[in-house]
């Protein structure tokens, strides 16, 4: 217990510190993230991998309201704690080159948002659940708009006012289940043994599954992404894309699916089709970008589709399930690692030659051969070349998809092609070809830059090469998870 | 009763020191009596005593008055240069507050509606000279009569409808009508009924729901700012809790009858407030219509009749109030330095100013309603209450309502961090920060641990 109190508190400690920190607030959330990864693994290494729930804190909060401060880690949340702690300082790192104006403020926030994101993954109380939704969001707003770029502000707020709408109502249906809770809670266990019929079912369904739709995001709630993503400052885009939006994910398997069961069930087939929809049209408008930045938004969301597809076709599947499930459990580790890797070249590149247009580069690789390596491993990491982290995870996502429907599957597999085409058009532009006047320059990583993208590149081939561990820390609780929606679906039938 | 003594003597002593031009001792005195006052509604908590049958101070009274008191004395500190740089006459402001807080401590103890119109007027009163004080501003004068005329009116309606009431049950005590209802629920005299409306009609004007919400604007922007942070926070919960009390008492038995009306006046009230408040390009003009959509939330507790209805309205009261408190005390100081309350005026104030922003932040996430400060909690206990009876479509309303709501408060926080502006260096004086500070640290305490205010009343 004490050590998830430490876990989900000490980034807010830090924070707090780093606020009045001034000039050494870099370093200072530097230290804390570290220490912060350091207790993470030390978690990880105490932890079971069974599906009981470990560490686990149960104290009063507000008592009238039927509200506890009741958090606790199993397998999927140790995985996704892990991936938060393991981004965070990488995040403030490739910030090294940066000179942002008021970075006391900066960091505070970056820390201060980590405290919520790792709220939302162990919190075992609803209400406990949607404030950590918040403290997650509120930071990400002020880094976005305060750090971003051109049109920061009318972009930020169409971001904001989206993932509000979504929350909003997701707190209304959490208060429709607390009303239905004869215990008078919001804990979590209770939440999985009401009784719904299936038209409250449908309902709850839609007030969440919305809000994480919005998050992650699910076409058509996908607008606010590009934007969002491209004018932020690259450790805000990062943030957003590495982390916060497996809260979405996250949401739809710890609350969404095993809530109601029956909804998804009447429901998901659209679900699915809006993430099989998304991947093509995500995948065809990446086709289309000048900017690399954008490009990379949109492979986004053709990734985050597929998890999404894969996710709740699993679902569907009874028994077969947990190829999917776990597929979209180590997808979503590989994706958040690939992605930071990528906007952090782009953040290289655009820091020595203020562009990310990728007509206006080329030839990087001659000058810059350490850049082009690492570029290139995290590409093929994120085009799911086998041996890379991304293969396992997609290459069991659409396993679980083919098993549903051999034609979701062809259409969603589309997204492995069209992703190595793009990706790979867009890394033949960037670096190589000849250089011209605007990246002869161009100089090669030194120091911090180097660091990151070795760790990140060490983690794609390493986890590609022996993903074990990762699909070992989930399996249980992702059975266990499946079994216990398969019970109460045959119980209600 | 100690409460009212003691509030109206320290008006009295307050005009006498302006009388012998101690300036300087009017604030400590008036905190003294504040502060004794407060230590009295302390004293009387569970006593539930009556008071000659006019006045009944339970615990829902001595809440009330607790949140009123407080806040007065908040608005006193901001008086510090306030006054002296407008009128020679600074006694007179403090009477008249004071005389006003009088009334309003009446508004939330009475247990006979002749003491509800009795400190109804002693507050309206005082409000319409203090809207006024400005004798030589042309928006101040406007803002006097209008209010005056509408307040005449309303108390009209307001005076009508206990009449009628008088009339069906022969007496003005809320215990006695409340029983009159319930012995009588099959022949309920006719007339019973237009009272209730009228009454209704009567509140609404005073805490200024639509569609009787006309005055407010120009009301509030035309006042002096300091008055204006009375009349939208204090006087506006007293308001409630005059509501409350009558509603979700005495005429809780005809719950079905008024609620129909109330619904649609909520409907209107949010829509209305919130819409507006999104085109304002005037700080004080938006909150003057936020605070009409805050109206709205506040009457959501109405809509539902639980044993925890008048404990949401104080939890959301207090949160409104102190994140209002801080708004019109950065409007203040940002008046003073660039004379204009246009949003533009609050351009890049966080470069310079990070306390006055940073507290001027946690109001408008407060007044948005942001987990982890009061607003939230508060807007979050009337979903609750009206989510126990189902009323979804109603919830979904209030919550796109809301969505606007972050819309026109998150324009001042861009306003605040994101714009660039003159970066005009504030000159806060010391008793800013400590309202600053202590509503500051209300509204978050208040937010991440609200058990301490759940279960008061």
């Amino acid at each position: 217990m004490e050590q998830l109190l430490l876990l989900i508190f000490l980034p807010l400690a830090g924070a707090v510190i780093s606020a009045f920190a001034g000039k050494s607030a870099k370093i200072v959330s530097t230290v804390i993230s570290v220490v912060s990864l350091g207790l993470a693994l030390f978690i990880a290494c105490n932890f079971i991998p069974n599906a009981s729930t470990q560490f686990e804190a149960n104290l009063p909060w507000i008592a009238d309201l039927g509200i506890r401060f009741h958090a606790g880690i199993d397998g999927i949340s140790m995985l996704l704690v892990l991936l938060t702690n393991l981004l965070v300082p990488l995040i403030i790192l490739s910030s090294y080159k940066h000179d942002y104006k008021n970075p006391a403020a900066f960091y505070a926030l970056i820390l201060f948002m980590q405290s919520g994101l790792l709220l939302v993954f162990t919190a075992m109380d609803a209400f406990l659940f949607y404030i950590g939704w918040e403290a997650a969001l509120i930071p990400i707003y002020f880094i976005c708009a305060f750090w971003g770029g051109k049109d920061r502000i009318r972009i930020n707020m169409k971001f904001f006012v989206y993932t509000i709408a979504g929350s909003l109502f997701m707190l209304m249906g959490i208060i429709y289940l607390y009303l239905q809770n004869p215990a008078d809670n919001f804990d979590i266990q209770a939440f999985y043994a009401l009784n719904l019929d299936s038209a409250q079912q449908g309902w709850i369904f839609w007030a969440f599954f919305i809000a994480f739709a919005i998050k992650m995001p699910v076409f058509p709630f996908h607008t606010w992404q590009p934007d969002t993503y491209t004018a932020a400052p690259t450790q805000g885009t990062m943030l957003l894309s590495g982390i916060m939006l497996k809260m979405g994910i996250y949401g739809v398997i710890r609350w969404l699916l095993p809530i109601v069961p029956t909804g998804v069930q009447d429901w998901g087939q659209l679900a699915i089709v809006l993430s099989i929809i998304g991947i093509v049209y995500a995948s065809l408008i990446a086709f289309t970008q000048k900017d690399a930045k954008r490009l990379v938004a949109y492979s986004s969301i053709a990734h985050v589709g597929l998890i999404s597809a894969g996710l709740f076709t699993s679902f569907n599947l009874a028994n077969l399930g947990l190829q999917g499930m776990q597929g979209a459990m180590i997808q979503m580790f590989s994706h958040g690692i690939n992605v930071v890797g990528l906007f952090f070249v782009l953040d290289i590149i655009f820091s020595r030659v203020k562009t990310n247009k990728i007509g206006e580069l080329g030839g990087i690789a001659k000058v810059a051969p350490q850049l082009a390596i690492t570029f290139l491993i995290i590409v093929l990491g994120t085009v799911a070349l086998p041996g890379t982290n991304g293969f396992i995870g997609e290459f069991l996502l659409l396993m679980g998809v083919y098993h549903y429907d051999i034609w979701a599957a062809a259409i969603a597999g589309l997204t492995i092609i069209f992703g190595a085409v793009y990706m790979l058009r867009m890394y033949q532009n960037v670096m190589l070809g000849k250089t011209n006047e605007l990246t002869i320059t161009f100089t090669d990583i030194k120091g911090t830059e180097k660091l990151v993208l070795y760790i990140i590149c060490a983690l794609i081939i390493v986890l590609g090469v022996y993903p074990k561990p990762l699909l070992h820390l989930t399996e249980a609780s992702v059975q266990h998870l499946l079994e216990q929606v398969n019970q109460k679906l045959t119980s209600v039938k | 009763m100690n409460i009212i003594i003691t509030i109206s003597i320290t008006a009295f002593i307050v005009l006498y020191a302006g009388l012998f031009k101690a300036n300087r001792a009017l604030l400590p005195l008036t905190v003294v009596g504040l502060l004794t006052a407060l230590g009295f509604t302390f004293c009387a908590w569970n006593g539930n005593a009556v008071h000659f049958g006019m006045m009944q101070t339970d615990n829902f009274a001595l809440a009330f008055s607790g949140v009123c008191i407080v806040g007065t004395l908040l608005i006193f500190l901001l008086t510090q240069n306030y006054f002296a740089a407008k009128s020679s006459n600074i006694a007179e402001y403090y009477t008249l507050i004071l005389f006003a807080l009088a009334g309003m401590i009446m508004m939330v103890s009475y247990k006979n509606m002749a003491m509800l119109f009795v400190g109804l007027e002693i507050m309206s009163v005082s409000l319409y000279i203090l809207a006024g004080i400005r004798k030589q501003d042309f928006a101040s004068n406007e803002a006097s009569l209008k209010y005056f005329l509408m307040g005449a009116f309303s108390t009209g309606f307001l005076l009508f409808g206990i009449t009628l009431i008088y009339g069906a049950t022969g007496s003005f005590d809320l215990d006695k009508i409340q029983a009159y209802l319930v012995d009588n629920s099959k022949s309920i005299s006719p007339i019973f009924y237009p009272g209730v409306i009228l009454m209704m009609i009567g509140l609404c004007f005073k805490v200024g729901a639509a569609p009787f919400h006309f005055w407010t604007p120009d009301v509030y922007e035309g006042s002096p700012s300091l008055i204006t942070t009375f009349m939208s926070t204090v006087v506006k919960t007293a308001g409630f809790a005059a509501f409350l009390r009558l509603f979700a008492s005495s005429f809780a038995p005809l719950h079905d009858f008024w609620v129909v009306p109330l619904t649609v006046i909520v409907c209107l009230t949010l829509f209305i407030g919130n819409v507006t408040a999104l085109f304002q390009k005037n700080f004080k003009r938006m909150l003057a219509y936020s605070s009409i959509s805050h109206a709205g939330y506040l009457l959501f507790s109405l809509i539902v009749l639980s044993k925890n209805s008048e404990n949401n309205v104080l939890v959301y009261a207090a949160a409104y109030t102190f994140a209002s408190i801080i708004a019109f005390a950065v409007l203040i100081l940002v008046k003073q330095k660039t004379g204009s309350d246009s949003f533009e005026s609050f351009n890049g104030l966080g470069k310079k100013n990070p306390l006055v922003a940073l507290s001027l932040t946690v109001a408008m996430l407060s007044l948005a309603g942001i987990p982890l400060t009061a607003g939230f909690i508060g807007k979050y206990l009337m979903f609750l209450n009206v989510m126990g009876e189902y009323k979804t479509l109603l919830v979904a309303f209030a919550i796109l309502n809301a969505l606007v709501g972050f819309y026109y408060y998150f324009k001042v926080i861009v306003a605040v961090w994101f714009k660039d502006g003159a970066e005009t260096e504030l000159s806060t004086p010391g008793q800013y920060k400590v309202v600053l500070l202590v509503s500051v640290a209300i509204t978050l305490i208040l937010g991440i641990y609200p058990a301490i205010i759940l279960n008061l009343i």
